[in-house]
């Protein structure tokens, strides 16, 4: 495969060596703060709402979500909305609004603590070694996608950038934390802000317009119009029906995977715990719906607008819709996934060229640091604090939290190696992650509402979705029954999901519940209002307020469905 | 937050705000000297006839002023209170 390489000169150069003096500087200035396991794991709950919703949207905007979502953009066009205004702002309202207060209310410091403090040990330990191992995981692929890029953009030698990569991420965290790791992903945002949005416009500009981009994605011969209109979306869910495509991007993506990953995954959470108010920690995920459901203009745009401006990838895109992708890429030599450095290479000159490669190289780095701040925490007070070694004072958790910050990063370099020669396998590997997600929001969801759930009900729900979802997964693979697209990650989501609440169901009705004064902060009917509510601090006026803004929020959502759709 | 064991200090240079602002800054400055000293046909021909570094410098400065002022006009209090285990926790805006 011929290398994308992107004429770099020393005005890009120059950019993003000073990108990088700030981030490691950020590390410096955020080490002054440190002085407790508190503050060095969850930033002390200082931060106010704004910083840690950017750092909440952040986190999530790495290799995987940037390249892969102008990728799907290129492929399909406006049905990849759906990952953001179907797949991502509900569930993130819905963790503001109603189980937030949960998390931070009780005083958690990581959602398996939750899971310890309403389930006891059982479901603790599932959830807490299933979600480390994940993280380690995906850190790696995140670091083996930037040491790509690095390999591809400066030429440099894949173990060399990824060496350099996890350096950098390693100084700034165990220097300064999960302080540092928002900071920087504040900073990383607003570099790929200033990256994307300018290479958007000008690709547009480029197509002629709005307009042109309409006349010449209808026109391309393929998928024509369809490209244009994110509903129904049968090419991206799979399903050849309208009606059931709808209903499986609702329920299946919408409902099942997203809510699953955004209200129950700590990479998310853990921004929101950072914060300084229960009010700041719901307005968290709220606040950051808003950036959320713009960032698909100028991530899915221009996977659209590379698609028909930039003559190799149309040509790729011609051959694979005619004879099939692999052929596609062995005769032009590039794939999807390139859609975003090729339009950077076509449309951006010297200067706008190193922010983009800057802003690119924030984004990989933030998916990677969010992995390893979020581990870290799990790791020394989930699993080391609880069942290694505990009753020590705070000191010595703060020097697990940085040793286990130096072990994670050596691993995901290893790790990476691996998802270098076994691609498919790391594949395979985050897919099965994935099916952790969707039987815990059921067990979380239960739990909450439903005091009478029992500890034993816990890990059985847990254990037994995932085990179902990994069943249907297996089924579908062997080619039991046949569903292309996303429709297999849909049914085997909802599957865990319902099976999850069948379990925890007949179980808790087998076993003894907990006492009614054991359930404070975890079980909404026995928890006093005012512990949602925080005393310290003035009623704050309408528009810092979570349901109403949430509320504007999901009208804005509805909006631009219906006027894109 | 009326607790008398509280001591007040501004965050200083320590505000990502202060960070976001110099940095968007410096970004601004080198592009807009490239965009107009630098402004070749064949960029030209890339962008459309956009001079991009230009208009993405000014456009850098202006949110990096921004910053800047936001920073200045609402600077952080720290708030440290003795009596509570988690140590610093910043004030609310004071609006």
């Amino acid at each position: 495969m011929e290398a994308i390489r992107l004429d770099a000169q020393w005005i890009d150069y120059l950019l993003i060596a000073i990108y990088f003096i700030f981030v490691l500087g950020i590390g410096w200035f955020a080490k002054r703060g440190i002085s407790s396991s508190i503050e060095f794991l969850l930033s002390g709950r200082s931060l106010p709402a704004w910083v840690t919703a950017l750092a909440f949207v952040s986190a999530n905007l790495g290799a995987v979500e940037i390249m892969g979502m102008s990728a799907t953009g290129a492929q399909y066009g406006m049905p990849t909305m759906h990952y953001f205004w179907i797949g991502a702002v509900p569930a993130m309202l819905f963790l503001g609004v109603v189980m937030m207060p949960f998390y931070y209310g009780s005083k958690v410091r990581s959602v398996p603590e939750f899971m310890r403090k309403r389930f006891g040990p059982g479901a603790h330990l599932v959830n807490a070694l299933s979600f480390a191992v994940a993280q380690i995981l995906i850190a790696g692929v995140n670091l083996f996608l930037l040491g790509t890029i690095v390999n591809r953009l400066l030429g440099w030698p894949l173990w060399i950038a990824l060496v350099v990569a996890a350096v950098i991420v390693l100084s700034y965290i165990t220097l300064g934390g999960l302080t540092a790791a928002i900071y920087n992903e504040v900073l990383q945002f607003f570099v790929i802000v200033a990256a994307l949005l300018p290479l958007t416009i000008i690709g547009l500009n480029r197509v002629g317009g709005w307009d042109g981009l309409v006349e010449k994605v209808s026109n391309d011969g393929m998928l024509g119009a369809e490209q244009l209109s994110s509903w129904p979306g049968e090419q991206l869910s799979g399903f050849a029906n309208p009606v059931l495509s709808v209903v499986g991007i609702v329920f299946g993506l919408g409902f099942v995977l997203s809510f699953g990953y955004w209200t129950t995954n700590f990479v998310e959470v853990q921004r929101a715990m950072a914060s300084k108010s229960i009010n700041a920690a719901r307005m968290t995920p709220i606040l950051g719906a808003f950036p959320k459901m713009l960032i698909p203009f100028i991530v899915v745009i221009p996977g659209m607008i590379a698609a028909v401006l930039v003559t190799q990838l149309s040509k790729f895109k011609e051959i694979s819709a005619s004879v099939g992708e692999a052929s596609a890429a062995a005769e032009t030599g590039v794939t999807y996934n390139d859609a975003l450095l090729l339009l950077m290479r076509e449309v951006l000159p010297n200067g706008l060229l190193g922010v983009a490669i800057a802003g690119l190289l924030a984004a990989f780095m933030a998916g990677m640091a969010a992995n390893i701040s979020a581990f870290n925490t799990v790791f020394s007070y989930d699993l080391w604090q609880q069942y290694v070694v505990k009753d020590r004072e705070d000191d010595y958790y703060l020097k697990v939290g940085r040793f286990a910050t130096i072990g994670a990063c050596i691993v995901a370099i290893f790790t990476a190696l691996i998802a270098g020669n076994f691609s498919n396998l790391m594949d395979y590997l985050q897919t099965l992650f994935g099916f952790f997600n969707a039987p815990l929001f059921a067990t979380f969801i239960l739990g909450m509402f439903w005091k009478r759930m029992s500890a034993t009900a816990g890990w059985v729900g847990l254990v037994g979705g995932t085990l179902s979802a990994v069943a249907v997964f297996i089924l579908s693979e062997t080619g039991v029954f046949d569903l292309p697209g996303q429709g297999a990650a849909f049914l085997a989501a909802s599957t865990a999901f319902v099976v999850d609440i069948l379990l925890s169901v007949i179980v808790t009705f087998r076993t003894a519940p907990k006492p009614a004064h054991e359930l404070r902060g975890l079980v909404y009917s026995e928890t006093p209002k005012a512990d949602f509510e925080d005393f310290n601090e003035p009623k704050p006026p309408v528009w810092k307020r979570p349901v109403p803004v949430a509320g504007a929020a999901l009208v804005l959502v509805i909006i631009l469905n219906v006027t894109f759709g | 937050m009326s607790n008398s064991n509280e001591l007040t200090k501004t965050a200083g240079a320590f505000d990502i705000r202060n960070f976001i602002g110099v940095l968007l800054g410096i970004f601004g400055i080198v592009l807009t000297i490239a965009g107009i000293v630098d402004f070749t046909p064949d960029e030209a021909e890339r962008t459309g006839g956009i001079d991009a570094n230009l208009w993405t410098g000014i456009g850098l400065i202006i949110a990096a002023a921004l910053f800047l002022a936001w920073a200045k006009v609402r600077p952080i209090r720290i708030v440290e209170t003795t009596d509570d285990v988690t140590g610093t926790e910043a004030a609310p805006d004071n609006d």
